[in-house]
């Protein structure tokens, strides 16, 4: 404590010590100032001052709060999401060229929004790192003493005792440590702070912030995804050769996927059968038998459901998807089988409509001794509607009841060996030509176990039955466990950050002119609350056990008016000298 | 997984008390309408019951004299005026407290008495509302718990469900507020009449019947993730009417400290003081901000068991994070940018705008994985 300046100035700069007392939070002070040596460091540090300053974290928090909106309106690129992003693309044809320059279908990948996050966890670290060094030394400090004028802080009650000041002294030192106090004896006067998990709770949640985001980039460099479409009683190993898509990332790629396999056995969906609910699915299983390594005999038995995957060698399967397959045989003219089996049809609306397309590659020649390739497309309706009048085909009910397939032929080239790979769900059909019944159409409703007869002589195909597929799609993603720990982390450090109160009190008891010990507590919080007050008024309650307080004329005055005249001037009436 | 059976003699129930809680709601908004009114002719009293017994008792304890502790703390308050907080004890009876209160002096604004101002009537309406607003609750909690038996699930499976839930826990943070004596009885029309509205919208345009769940939904992940969103619902509604009110008692008080004339003072006297106010709004959001963490860090647990990626940027859990970062921005502003008072308080309100958004506006205009039955 100084005793050079007494002029009534501002009290912090009056009283040297003042900031340093009240400073109870490493947060760092604000300062707008221009830089101070101009040039190019001068500038860099002020730049690096303003990145680092809370004003811009708090501008950087909103600008990323904004910057996340678009990518919310806008269908985002990704794995699965190609249908729903060409569908919105084909009905927003003005805006495309201007929103993929903008990169707003693949905004949280963008160098704009990473720029806003990558520059906020600069700022952090800017601000942090620092931060944990001075609240290092915090820690190995005492807590700073007792401030000359007790009566400028936040809260403070005094009262007159005739007890020795050594003796309360000693009482309030034993009284705070009691409390959990960190407690430093001064001259005359005790020092007291608590609540320094405040600042442990507040460094540790911004540092898991850290380990949130190195999770993050680490799944984002190190993860894969692989989607299989598979039919019932068919098995899938995960190889390249087998899997329909793999989205890799730089450090998992096509050749690095876990050796593991598994069976489908059986698929199971359940439906509501009733009420207006009629059709939503309940229940999706998948029951599969899987093995782990290159050894496909040892099989173990289990089950996939959504929300249950199969975790196998460092990878899940997800189930996603599922659907129906039409089985049919295809016989040529001459009456020899050129196709049969199960072809998959993709699902298009919540009835398990479902759309598709057999390719027959090795039809053979046609009459006239040709090459040629057949195709047909339509739809399986699990659940066939009466008529198709005004709806078209479609599926009333997602189950199986009443299983149809309506479908018409073509005849040509498939263009399946021209190089280009080809969607086994679309057909190709700029070299093939529709069948035809006289001027219309040729087209069948077939229902199980019925046959086709082909127009133009092609011969018949039968639709002997169905089977079920489920789609998968196996997941590789490292670094769960650290952004796991990083939430967890953060959530505890919470915690301590906004419900410990780190706090400061002080206790001094001197002898007055008058030979009575003038006893003073003063408190100081970060936040007003009103807890700082009533601790301690608590404290100085169980203080007067040790330091009675003696009555005098004025205390009865403010017993009965404590709303009024208990200024802190007239409570410590010999208090060195106030500057208010 | 066996699917059970709909018990529609259960979902019955649960579809009358939803109506009995909300007529039971309706009597206790008149009744807060009364107690407004009557209190309006009482007078406004400048000192709060608290305050009043705070003198009876110190005055009694005057008398007593003997053996007894007292101490009176000086609080300093942002405005720069001075409370005084008092604790007496009796000394044989160890550190027991027998009256803790607070005094106010010079200038700083005081906080209101409440609705009821010193009206016994007013006073008498506004205990039966808040008798009312508890028997509704009951109500209210006993349609969602047969909505949830009526099935064997967890109750907030759809939009209709989710919104009762919602509002169930705003009503629950108002009468959690009042069972810890707090001073927010002025809270309970604003509350009742927002959970009226949601509860109609809820009844009349999201309903849907008492049925199983799609399979998304079929997942442990739903009681913990779900029951807390809708608990920071609730919470942080409380907090946002608490800020609204602080703008606009702040906006008045300062019309008052510069002179100018001033509207329903009858009404925004006995409203709590602005400084209240404004500390109420940021303690309920502080408190809740854990638990909205914990809500999105369970969300993406859940969604890394369903969809195999903990975080996809699903409109949903964009919108979350928005909340979040809003939440996250208004309490730095306070904790160390300064920014107390009006312009964090609109910071407030943006992030409950968020969150409202993400409840209803993503539900309704946008469509990504989160999936709901109904709507
Ligand atoms: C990544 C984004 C960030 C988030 C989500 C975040 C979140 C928070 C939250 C919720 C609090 C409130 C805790 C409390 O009231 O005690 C807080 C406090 C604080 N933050 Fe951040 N913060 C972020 C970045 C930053 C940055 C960039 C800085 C420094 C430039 C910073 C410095 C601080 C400080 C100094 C405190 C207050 C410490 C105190 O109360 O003593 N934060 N932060």
């Amino acid at each position: 404590m100084s005793d050079t300046k007494t002029s009534p100035q501002p009290a912090d700069a009056a009283d040297p010590d003042a900031a340093d007392v009240e400073r109870l939070s490493t947060a760092p002070a604000e300062d707008a100032d221009v830089p101070v040596g101009i040039g190019f460091v001068g500038w860099l540090r002020w730049f690096w001052r303003q990145l680092t300053s809370m004003r811009v974290a708090l501008l950087l928090l909103f600008l990323l709060s904004l910057a996340a909106i678009p990518g919310s309106l806008v269908p985002q690129e990704g794995p699965n999401q190609e249908t729903k992003l060409a569908a919105w693309k084909a009905a927003h044809k003005g805006v495309v060229p201007l929103f993929e320059k903008l990169q707003l279908f693949d905004v949280y990948r963008s160098p704009w929004f990473s720029a806003i996050y990558i520059l906020l966890f600069i700022s952090l670290a800017g601000c942090i790192v620092p931060r944990t060094w001075q609240f290092v030394g915090v820690l190995r400090a005492q807590p700073p003493a007792a401030p000359r004028n007790l009566t400028r802080m936040p809260v403070y009650a005094a009262w007159r005792s005739d007890v020795e000041p050594d003796a309360v002294n000693a009482a309030a030192h034993a009284l705070l440590k009691k409390r959990g106090f960190r407690v430093a004896a001064g001259k005359g006067s005790v020092a007291a702070e608590k609540g320094y998990l405040r600042e442990v709770g507040n460094l540790l949640f911004h540092f898991s912030l850290f380990a949130l985001l190195i999770g993050v980039a680490w799944a984002g460099l190190a993860s894969g995804t692989a989607n299989k479409l598979v039919l019932e009683g068919q098995g899938y190993s995960n190889t390249t050769t087998q899997i329909d898509d793999f989205y890799g990332s730089q450090f998992y790629g096509i050749n690095d996927l876990d050796s593991f396999g598994f069976k489908l056995d059986g698929f199971t969906a359940k439906y509501q059968e009733s009420g207006p609910q009629t059709g939503t699915a309940r229940q999706f299983t998948a029951n599969v038998r899987y093995w782990v390594g290159d050894d496909a005999t040892k099989l173990k038995k289990s089950t996939i459901e959504v929300n249950h995957p199969l975790e196998i060698d460092g990878s899940k399967v997800f189930l996603i998807g599922h659907g129906y397959a039409p089985v049919v045989t295809v016989k040529n003219a001459k009456g020899e089988i050129v196709y049969r089996g199960p072809t998959a049809f993709l699902p298009t609306d919540a009835n398990m409509t479902s759309r598709g397309v057999i390719k027959v590659n090795d039809y053979g020649t046609d009459a006239n001794g040709d090459k040629v390739q057949l195709a047909f497309q339509g739809y399986f309706l699990p659940t066939a509607a009466e008529n198709f009048d005004r709806t078209g085909p479609i599926s009333l009910f997602p189950a199986p009841a009443d299983p149809q397939l309506v479908i018409n032929a073509y005849a040509g080239d498939l263009r399946t060996d021209s190089g280009v790979p080809q969607n086994v769900y679309q057909l190709d059909d700029k070299a093939m030509t529709q069948l035809k019944d006289g001027d219309k159409i040729a087209k069948a409703r077939l229902k199980v176990g019925q046959t086709w007869e082909l127009p133009d002589g092609y011969g018949t195909l039968s639709y002997d039955g169905y089977q079920q597929w489920a789609s998968f799609s196996v997941s590789h993603r490292p670094g769960n466990s650290i952004a796991l720990v990083g939430g967890i982390a953060a959530i505890l450090g919470l915690i301590g950050s906004l419900f410990v109160q780190r706090r400061r009190i002080w206790v001094r008891a001197v002898a007055g002119p008058d030979g009575r010990t003038l006893v003073e507590v003063a408190g100081l919080s970060r936040s007003e609350s009103a807890r700082t007050a009533e601790e301690l008024a608590e404290l100085a309650v169980e203080l007067q056990d040790d330091a009675p307080a003696v009555d005098e004329p004025s205390e009865t005055d403010t017993e009965d008016a404590p709303a009024a005249a208990d200024s802190p001037a007239a409570a410590a009436p010999t208090a060195p000298e106030t500057k208010e | 997984m066996l699917l059970a059976q709909v018990n529609t003699q259960l979902a019955d129930i649960s579809n009358n008390l939803i109506y009995s809680a909300m007529t039971v709601y309706t009597l206790a908004m008149f009744a807060q309408m009364f107690e407004w009114t009557f209190g309006a002719k009482g007078g406004v009293a400048v000192r709060s019951r608290q305050q009043a017994t705070l003198a009876e008792a110190v005055s009694d304890s005057a008398d007593a004299a003997k053996g007894v502790r007292k101490v009176s703390v000086t609080v300093a308050s942002q405005s720069g005026g001075t409370t005084t907080l008092t604790r007496t004890a009796l000394a044989d009876a160890g550190a027991t407290t027998v009256t803790s209160g607070r005094g106010d002096d010079d200038g700083a604004p005081a906080d209101g008495p409440g609705p009821a101002g010193t009206s016994e009537k007013a006073d008498m309406a506004g205990r039966i509302a808040v008798s009312l607003t508890v028997l509704g609750l009951l109500l209210h909690a006993g349609s969602v718990i047969t909505r949830g038996l009526s099935v064997m699930r967890w109750p907030w499976g759809n939009m209709y469900e989710f919104s009762v839930a919602f509002a169930l826990m705003m009503v629950g943070s108002y009468v959690v507020l009042l069972a810890t004596k707090k001073n927010v009885r002025w809270l309970g029309l604003p509350v009742v009449i927002a959970v009226l509205l949601i509860l109609g919208v809820a009844v009349s345009m999201l309903y849907t019947d008492s049925e199983q769940l799609v399979p998304a939904l079929h997942s442990y992940w739903l009681g913990i993730h779900v029951s807390t969103a809708t608990i920071c619902g609730g919470a942080f509604f409380a907090a946002f009417v608490a800020t609204g009110t602080y703008l606009i008692k702040d906006r008045y008080e300062h019309r008052i400290a510069a002179g100018l004339t001033v509207r329903a003072s009858n009404l925004m006297d006995r409203l709590p003081a602005s400084s209240t106010l404004d500390k109420l709004s940021y303690r309920i959001n502080a408190l809740v901000f854990p638990l909205w963490t914990f809500t999105i860090i369970a969300g993406a647990i859940w969604a890394e068991a369903a969809w195999g990626k903990y975080w996809e940027w699903d409109p949903k859990e964009t919108w979350s994070f928005i909340t979040w970062v809003a939440y996250a921005a208004y309490l730095h502003a306070r904790a160390t940018a300064g920014w107390r008072g009006r312009k964090a308080a609109y910071l407030a309100l943006l992030a409950f705008a968020c969150w409202l958004f993400n409840f209803y506006g993503v539900n309704i205009f946008i469509t990504g994985k989160h999936s709901y039955a109904g709507v």
